[in-house]
């Protein structure tokens, strides 16, 4: 990337909402410099281009690729097969490709339960010859091809290599432009890192915090914390003391507990767990049946509480198979492309 | 050294035949060999034997190896050992790791496929783990150089004056208003019919007077707090209403009470004498403070009273009606624990009739009553006042019986005889002594038991099934002992094969010896732990019968299990021994193992400063970060697994260590 040639860059996205593609729009002007410093090569939701076109790319053409979303199709796998191929460093941006992020959600429950919530069950389904979606159908024109729907979704180190994460649902801007400087002036921390601070939310929050002892869980509808303390402390089940920094405790500050979106602190593996091992600590009680209260009064999804974003990258992963009706193996990864 | 490339020596011992015999050492060798970082593997017959520590060293050297794993026994035994060899061979002594393949794996299975898939399991976990050891400093702690005892028994007594005669202090604690313990309640000691009293008030008066011992009696230890070496102890101090420092045990409060006649139970005589509501349990007490009973003296339950007892102490004013309970905290290195036992309930054994029959006793009762202390000054009577002619004596009372306490409590057979013995002695009265078994196991034990045959006691081998009232054929009241009061001991004697109907007057129930009521609440205070009776467990029961798990922790007495009085001694000098050499070490190695703060990973959220038990973390409000400090960690990991942000440590057991373990240990199951 020396002054003469620009760089390359590419971006993507799998099982995603969307959200990161405009986040890194939120760079605002910057995004000039960016398009100073790069050739973007390909970038689906802005930029016209064909997966053909990356195809015929040489290997390690691309120098950068940021990849949101998680991967949940043949087709996602695919396009992250190609795409590591095709670049010399592949960035999981975002909650989701990082950890799962919300799709990974999904791997409480299984393919079959989802296509019969998604094509039976909801009220304003109107399938009355019970259509699913299926990776081939024969129509008189020849064979139409749908990407198959694994039973679990995966993020993208799971799939293929990555080489830097930049966490967050979305990441924040100012993360965003600190990676692309990072890349640009070859500042990057080793293979494999996470691009961000090595300390969790609590680091950039301004609350006031005392040792922590919980006697009751709130949700968030059901109390106005003062915007002073702790939020945890309140009773608000906030999870930044397991969360990453590099947020700037955006949440917190607005009366809003953290959500869990950047994930585990360096050298933790599941943020989850050690939240939950943090609250097993600080619950105020030593009698099991209070604590048992506690607990399912005041944490009704514990799936979703801890493991909002974290679910597929944890030591759980998904829902245990075989477990629950109709279960079923993994299809196999035919890219139907 | 860690950066250079692994080179792990593996070792798999056969400890003779015992992990030999179900486990193929020599393919769990082999398989070693194959595992990432493996530079040799090698089998031996005996790791832990000086060829066997040769060995290592020898590699070490030779093959320059940097890393260590030992399959052998359980590392309680043996880490010590491997760790110092590598240490002598210039390995840092914390790049050892034990798989422990003797008590997990050849002592539970005797599947020798099984047991090999296993041994691999763990050989491999062992291996995956080390390689991510990293070289630690030993750390050293001062030990402060007091000895808490706790129990004012013949135990306690011991156990402080041997530590005080050393030359150490001591703080006794006892939860009675005096020490003396159960022994205090026997009139004579078997076998030699030494008086009780007067082999242990001398002891009791010792303890008294040495400068040393710091006693505290009608208190409770309410908290301990540290470790071995420096612990915190809080004792809980009950109101006496006395000044104990103003009483020149004089005792002439007691006759000064209001109470002209003596009309509550005193405890201290089974409740078969009375006292005042103040009052010491006997003449002997140490200290010979009387205390105060607040439940029954009017001043303190009414606010109203001549006090006839300030009148009598006079210008000794030792009188504190005001006296508050006070909590006293000690440092202290080591804690012994003495807290004995307790007699078997025999009520809850309904054929024995222990409550509902007036002339039922417990064999402490009756120890009372043969007491020149006790509450009829040594004379043996029934409840009417009249003296048994006829007496029997049912052995194995809550003992040896699967319903109540399978064990054998060691001492009944003996304290039978010499009851037998003082009754013979004392009245006219025929003794029937009925017997499972006669254990004399001890120094002329059954020298005694051959002098009470001779002394005309009926020894009766069977179990007592039934104790029945004699039909009454007057109105109850009868012209003496027998006539309406007697018994019908019901036994089948099993050297005549009958079944015998024996008329007595009175039926002692040689009862068990079981844990005090509250063992589990002490055994937790102190962090030990109990065998399946309650009684509290020593570390090893053949070669450390006095430590606990709990380092700096030591017991003595029939707290351990039911035990005599010669035993009991021994064993209170082992244990202020063993706190002894513990203190005069002046300083206590620690495991590394202590928990480390990530300082740029803290994010100062104070989740783990509270949940710490040894107070070990505080908050550096200027970093606004956690700070533990190492010389109060005990390596618990409380604060490593609470801490939400991963910024807790632990030394030798970082999560990437556990993880490899585990990840070994699940690639072969």
């Amino acid at each position: 990337m020396s002054g003469e040639t620009k760089g390359k860059l590419a971006l993507y996205w799998a099982a995603s909402c969307g959200g990161c593609e405009i986040a890194v729009l939120a760079i605002n002007e910057k995004i000039l410099d960016v398009a100073a410093l790069f050739d973007i090569v390909f970038w689906p939701v802005a930029v016209d281009g064909k997966v053909r076109d990356v195809e015929k790319m040489p290997d390690g053409s691309i120098d950068v690729c940021l990849f949101n979303g998680a991967i949940r199709t043949s087709e996602q796998e695919y396009m992250a097969q190609l795409l590591r191929r095709k670049s010399k460093v592949l960035v999981a941006f975002g909650a989701c490709s990082h950890e799962g992020g919300i799709p990974g959600l999904a791997n409480a429950n299984n393919r079959r339960q989802i296509f019969e919530t998604a094509y039976h069950d909801t009220p304003s389904t109107d399938n009355a010859s019970g259509v699913e979606p299926q990776p081939k159908t024969e129509v008189p024109e020849g064979s139409l091809h749908l990407p198959v729907f694994y039973d679990t979704v995966r993020t993208l180190d799971q799939t293929v290599p990555v080489d830097y994460y930049l966490p967050g649902c979305p990441p924040e801007a100012d993360r965003i432009w600190d990676a692309i400087t990072a890349i640009v002036e070859k500042k990057l921390p080793p293979p494999g890192s996470v691009i961000g601070p090595e300390t969790t939310v609590c680091q950039e929050c301004p609350r006031v915090r005392n040792e922590k002892k919980i006697k009751k869980f709130y949700r968030t509808w059901e109390i106005m914390p003062d915007s002073e303390t702790c939020l945890l402390e309140q009773g608000l089940l906030c999870a930044g003391i397991a969360t990453r920094a590099g947020c700037g405790a955006k949440c917190p500050q607005v009366n809003s507990p953290c959500i869990g979106c950047y994930g585990p602190n360096v050298g933790v593996h599941d943020a989850g767990a050690r939240l939950m091992t943090a609250l097993a600590s600080v619950i105020d009680s030593n009698d099991p049946a209070e604590i048992d209260r506690i607990i399912r009064e005041g944490i009704p999804d514990p799936v979703g509480s801890f493991y909002r974003f974290g679910l597929a990258a944890s030591y759980l992963r998904r829902s245990k198979r075989g477990n629950g009706k109709a279960a079923e193996t993994e299809p196999t990864a035919q890219a139907v492309h | 050294m860690i950066d250079e490339p692994l080179r792990i020596g593996v070792y798999v011992c056969h400890c003779g035949s015992n992990i030999a015999s179900t486990i193929d050492v020599e393919a769990l060798a082999k398989f070693a060999e194959d595992l990432p970082g493996v530079a040799l593997s090698r089998h031996y017959k005996y790791m832990c034997s000086d060829p066997g520590q040769e060995l290592v060293k020898r590699d070490i050297r030779e093959f320059n190896l940097n890393r260590l794993v030992v399959a052998a026994c359980s590392p309680n035994l043996h880490e010590a050992t491997f760790r110092r060899a590598a240490e002598d061979a210039g390995l840092n002594r914390f790049l050892v790791q034990m798989a422990n393949i003797r008590e997990q794996v050849s002592w539970v299975t005797e599947d020798r496929e099984e047991a090999l898939r296993k041994a691999k399991a763990h050989l491999a976990a062992a291996v995956r783990r080390v390689a991510r050891h990293e070289s630690l400093q030993r750390q050293f702690v001062q030990i402060y150089p007091r000895v808490l005892v706790v129990g004012g028994g013949i135990a306690g007594i011991e156990a402080a004056l041997t530590l005080a005669e050393a030359g150490r202090e001591v703080i006794l604690v006892e939860r009675e208003p005096s020490i003396g313990g159960h022994m205090a309640m026997f009139d004579k000691t078997f076998p030699t019919l030494d008086c009780a009293a007067c082999i242990l008030t001398p002891k009791m008066t010792a303890v008294k007077l040495h400068p040393k011992i710091k006693l505290l009696t009608y208190s409770n230890v309410e908290s301990v707090e540290g470790s071995v070496g420096h612990y915190r102890v809080k004792v809980r101090r009950k109101p006496r209403y006395i000044d104990e420092s103003m009483c020149v045990g004089c005792m002439l409060c007691i006759d000064g009470c209001v109470f002209t006649k003596a009309k509550f139970p005193n405890p201290f005589d089974q409740g078969l004498g009375t006292r005042k509501p103040v009052w010491v349990p006997f003449p002997q007490a140490v200290p010979p403070v009387p205390v105060v009973d607040p439940e029954v003296c009017l001043q303190i339950t009414r606010g109203k009273c001549k006090q006839g007892c300030v009148e009598a102490c006079g210008e000794r004013n030792a009188f504190r009606f005001d006296q508050q309970e006070t909590i006293e905290e000690y440092q202290v290195g080591a804690i012994i624990v003495a807290t004995g036992f307790k007699t078997f309930d025999p009520s809850v054994i309904p054929y024995y009739g222990y409550g509902k029959y007036p002339n039922v006793y417990t064999s402490l009762e009756v120890e009372r009553l043969l007491n020149a202390g006790g509450p009829t000054a040594g004379k043996l009577v029934l409840r009417d006042g009249s003296t048994p002619k006829r007496v029997g004596i049912i052995h194995c009372v809550g003992n040896r019986d699967a319903n109540y306490h399978p064990y054998c409590s060691r001492v009944c057979c003996m304290y039978s005889l010499k009851l037998a013995h003082l009754i013979r002695e004392k009245t006219e009265a025929e003794v029937y002594s009925c017997y499972i078994d006669m254990r004399t196991p001890g120094k002329g034990f059954e020298e005694f038991y051959n002098r009470v045959q001779n002394e005309g006691v009926y020894f009766v081998r069977g179990k007592v099934a039934d104790i029945t009232p004699v039909a009454s054929q007057g109105n109850g009241k009868g012209d003496g002992a027998s006539a309406s009061n007697a018994l019908i001991m019901k036994v089948d004697d099993t050297l005549l094969g009958t079944i015998r109907n024996i008329e007595v007057d009175m039926v002692i129930l040689a009862v068990a010896l079981e844990p005090q009521a509250d063992a589990a609440d002490v055994r937790r205070a102190f962090g030990i732990s109990c065998s399946s009776e309650g009684f509290f467990l020593e570390k090893h029961p053949k070669l450390a019968p006095v430590n606990t798990a709990s380092d700096g922790v030591f017991l003595a007495g029939a707290c351990q299990g039911a035990k005599d009085i010669p035993d009991t001694v021994a064993q209170a000098d082992a244990a202020a021994a063993k706190a002894l050499a513990l203190i005069d070490a002046g300083q206590i190695e620690l495991e590394p193992n202590t928990a480390w703060i990530d300082e740029n990973m803290c994010s100062g959220c104070k989740t783990c400063i509270g949940l710490c038990p040894y107070k070990a973390i505080s908050r550096d409000e200027e970093r606004k970060i956690a700070v533990i400090d190492p010389a109060l960690c005990k390596g618990c990991g409380t604060c490593v697994a609470a801490c939400p942000s991963g910024a807790a440590k632990q030394h030798l057991f970082s999560d990437e260590q556990v993880h490899e373990e585990l990840e070994g240990l699940m690639s072969y199951v």
